[in-house]
């Protein structure tokens, strides 16, 4: 990501990960599962005689594992958009006129960005209820779902700081401009501020994603079945000791294919508009 | 000075409100949660420090000439950066965990590594992938034309490094290291999962024998927002103090 | 052999440089003498920056030699930092230390690099200061300094030094141009005080005035040199006609 802007023609940008041009190449692939591999083999040295072959075992629980895996993936989607629907009010409210909105929003935004995401989702589990009343519907709270919104407490204050800071970084003269032609502030806000602080915001906004995504399976601890449960659970049933690396490494693989694109894209887009 | 009124208070409070702080006015809970305290802040500042020695080693590496070493380095951050660091956890921990252990005398097998020595590992080594690439973009920031002029002003390569690229680097970086540190000692909760004794999993063992859920959860809050704000309070000064003037961060 | 100050404190034989396929100096030979100012002027690309960066062994040269004070630049066994240390170099692009104040810029190398004292260091750097008229700007940082007044204080910088010749590789290319007669004005005084100079530059009123000989150079060649008014006046070389009628 980009971080440092500067006007001394002495530095230039600050940017994280730009060593290398995007490219998903087959090395990737191929170290994590020559490592897979490894840790198969070495199970299967280690495994008594007569036990079925540990690739088989894997390929058996496959299923079951899709399944949590797409409730963190669902966890993440829920959690991104709860996220970023909270969160871009509040930080707009961080850039209020009003000193009272400002002080509360940046407070709030404060707390849930310094507090520890698996402190959030205790928080979330055991103090919600299991249900809500709305209206003459009453909505049930199963567990998956009040850690989604433990997990977009943080989302929304770190979106809430992005959006501060873009708004933040367009030019005053942006300001001046729209000011000249007498729109209001939600005007300008609508239609000149943001739109610019979108593309700014796209990229930091997918590394949020992908955070936010290696963190679901700290869903686990306080009891969601999702796929880190499961691969203990997959663990305890099968009671071999020989499975235990090459199921971890299986799932680490999961979260690695799913989330390296994705921080592959991040640096990619960064990239396209840093040029532009 | 004694501290007893103030426990007594907090008895008082238990007493006409039912709000149940049993960690400051029962010496066996506070005495508990006083070492998960620690335990906490000992684990917060191991990782710290292991994963900034990391972080340098790293970057030191991957400016190295060893395509092998490079190669290493880009495969420990990407695996690093790009999975759950739970799960990370819980590999070393189980996983490797379970070929480190010796028999005891009794004929048990005896873990050689503690719970805590792995999530200071693991963390480290979690946080230490994002700060080689934190310390290597700040080395890249600064552009070979200030090797250069170090150079014609007679500095050896270096010295050139010690005296000039170095702190610059390090000023460049310093604002993206502080978000990853705060972001580790956050992250140093996951401990709990391997049933380390810090701070969440004693409350967590106080609220289940004492029943006191929604106080526990608002004193753990409370304690981690002050620790983590203080971290950043004190990083933010570091970082004005070090500012290079002209060169903003956003 | 023992260099005297009779002879060409610079001088340079048939010296060729490439980087890769690209041949940037194909020949070059030259004298500068003790307290001689030469300017050196050129289309951009001909290597101009290159034969100056060869001067002080920042770019290993292929083959020919490069003599200063009698000493061999193009030499393995060459001690680079003490070469360094008797010539000083002033870049484009300032190349300050953006996180040390104008004062700690000056007063670095010598002290990391001389092991000087640090009091007299000091008494010395506010002194270079106050020659390129920068006095009260010591605590300012890089970033809070006109571009004009950067380059004053990287010149004030390898002054500390005190070398014996110094090159200046367009000093004012990046400058807005009312800070641009600041620096000049810096660089002639340093001039009229006798340093040896070898000058990059595009300002050719600056050379006529400033300039002891003006060397052209083209496609990594030195096509014709002579003493400013010769050179302005009557050039000979087609090659410079056209630049100079071009830039003029
Ligand atoms: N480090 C380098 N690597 C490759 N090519 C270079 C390098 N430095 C200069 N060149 C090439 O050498 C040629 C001459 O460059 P330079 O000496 O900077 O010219 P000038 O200063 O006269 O504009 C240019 O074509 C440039 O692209
Ligand atoms: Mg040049």
């Amino acid at each position: 990501m980009i971080i440092g802007r500067t006007d001394l023609a002495v530095l230039k940008p600050f940017r994280i990960g730009a060593a290398e041009p995007w490219r998903f190449n087959a090395w990737h692939g191929a170290a994590l599962v020559a490592a897979l591999i490894a840790a198969v083999g070495i199970g299967e040295a280690q495994a008594a005689p007569g036990t079925p072959d540990i690739i088989a075992t894997m390929l058996k629980w496959t299923p079951l594992l899709a399944q949590g895996f797409a409730l963190n993936i669902a966890m993440s989607f829920l959690a991104m958009a709860i996220g970023t629907v909270t969160g871009v009010p509040l930080g707009l409210a961080q850039v209020s006129l009003l000193p009272q909105v400002r002080a509360s929003s940046w407070f709030v935004t404060q707390f849930f960005r310094n507090s520890p995401w698996l402190v959030l989702l205790f928080y979330c589990m055991l103090l919600l209820p299991f249900e809500v009343r709305i209206g003459h519907t009453i909505v049930p709270l199963p567990g998956w779902l009040k850690s989604t919104i433990g997990l977009s407490l943080p989302v929304m204050a770190n979106m809430s700081e992005l959006v501060r800071g873009a708004v933040r970084s367009i030019p005053f003269g942006q300001w001046e401009a729209a000011d000249s032609l007498a729109m209001t502030r939600a005007q300008t806000l609508r239609m000149i501020i943001l739109p610019q602080c979108i593309k700014r915001m796209t990229p930091p906004w997918m590394n949020l994603y992908a955070i936010l995504t290696v963190a679901t399976p700290l869903t686990s601890v306080v009891g969601v079945s999702e796929a880190m449960t499961l691969t203990g659970d997959i663990l305890s049933s099968e009671g071999r000791s020989e499975l235990l690396v090459p199921m971890y490494l299986y799932l680490l693989l999961w979260f690695f294919l799913y989330c390296y694109p994705i921080a592959r894209a991040t640096l990619a887009l960064e990239k396209r508009f840093a040029v532009t | 000075m004694s501290l007893q009124p103030l426990w007594d208070w907090f008895r008082v409070l238990h007493d006409t409100s039912g709000i149940k702080l049993t960690i400051f006015y029962d010496a066996f809970d506070r005495a508990r949660f006083l070492n998960g305290f620690l335990t906490s802040v000992r684990l917060m500042a191991t990782c710290l420090v292991a994963s900034v020695v990391i972080g340098v080693v790293g970057a030191w590496i991957q400016g190295s000439r060893s395509r092998v070493l490079r190669l290493v380095t880009q495969g420990y951050i990407q695996f690093f950066r790009n999975t759950p660091p739970l799960v990370q956890l819980y590999f070393f921990y189980f996983a490797l965990g379970s070929y480190l252990k010796i028999s005891g005398g009794n004929g048990i097998a005896v873990p050689v590594v503690t719970n805590f020595t792995w999530a200071a590992i693991c963390l480290s080594f979690y946080a230490g992938a994002f700060n080689v690439e934190i310390f290597r973009a700040g080395i890249e920031a600064v552009p070979r034309e200030t090797l250069e002029a170090a150079e014609s002003l007679g500095y050896s390569r270096l010295k050139a490094y010690v005296y000039v690229i170095l702190p610059l680097a390090f000023r460049i970086s310093l604002p993206a290291l502080n978000n990853n540190l705060v972001n580790l000692v956050k992250t140093t909760t996951i401990a709990y999962a391997i049933a380390v004794p810090e701070m969440l999993y004693v409350a967590n063992q106080i609220w289940s024998d004492e029943s006191n859920v929604p106080e526990m959860m608002n004193v753990l809050m409370i304690v981690y927002v002050a620790l983590v704000g203080l971290l950043v309070w004190v990083m933010g000064r570091w970082e004005r103090a070090l500012r290079i003037p002209g060169y903003t961060t956003a | 052999m023992v260099w005297t100050p009779d002879q060409p404190l610079v001088s340079l034989r048939a010296v060729f440089k490439s980087f890769g396929a690209a041949r940037v100096l194909k020949g070059v030979s030259m004298e500068v003498m003790k307290g001689q100012v030469i300017c050196i002027i050129g289309p951009s690309g001909s290597g101009k920056s290159t034969l100056l960066r060869c001067v002080n062994a920042l770019v290993p040269i292929e083959s020919g030699s490069i003599l200063v004070e009698g000493q061999e630049v193009n030499d393995p066994k060459l001690d680079k930092l003490a070469l360094r240390r008797k010539v000083g170099m002033v870049f484009q692009q300032y190349n300050l230390f953006p996180h040390k104040t104008a004062l700690e810029n000056v007063m670095m190398a010598p002290i990391h690099v001389l092991k000087r004292d640090q009091r007299e260091v000091e008494r010395q750097a506010l002194a270079l200061i106050a020659k390129v008229r920068l006095q009260g700007k010591e605590g300012a940082h890089p970033g809070e300094l006109s571009g004009g007044q950067q380059q004053r204080i990287a010149i004030a910088r390898s002054l500390a030094m005190n070398p014996d010749i110094m090159l200046f590789d367009e000093v004012t290319a990046a400058l807005d141009p009312e800070t641009v007669k600041d620096v000049l004005v810096t660089i002639r005084e340093l001039a009229a005080d006798g340093m040896t100079c070898m000058i990059v530059t595009h300002e050719m009123g600056f050379a006529r005035e400033v300039a002891n000989e003006v060397y052209f150079t083209d496609g990594g060649l030195l096509v014709e040199h002579a003493p400013p008014k010769e050179f302005f006046a009557s050039p000979k070389d087609p090659r410079t006609r056209q630049f100079l009628d071009q830039i003029l």
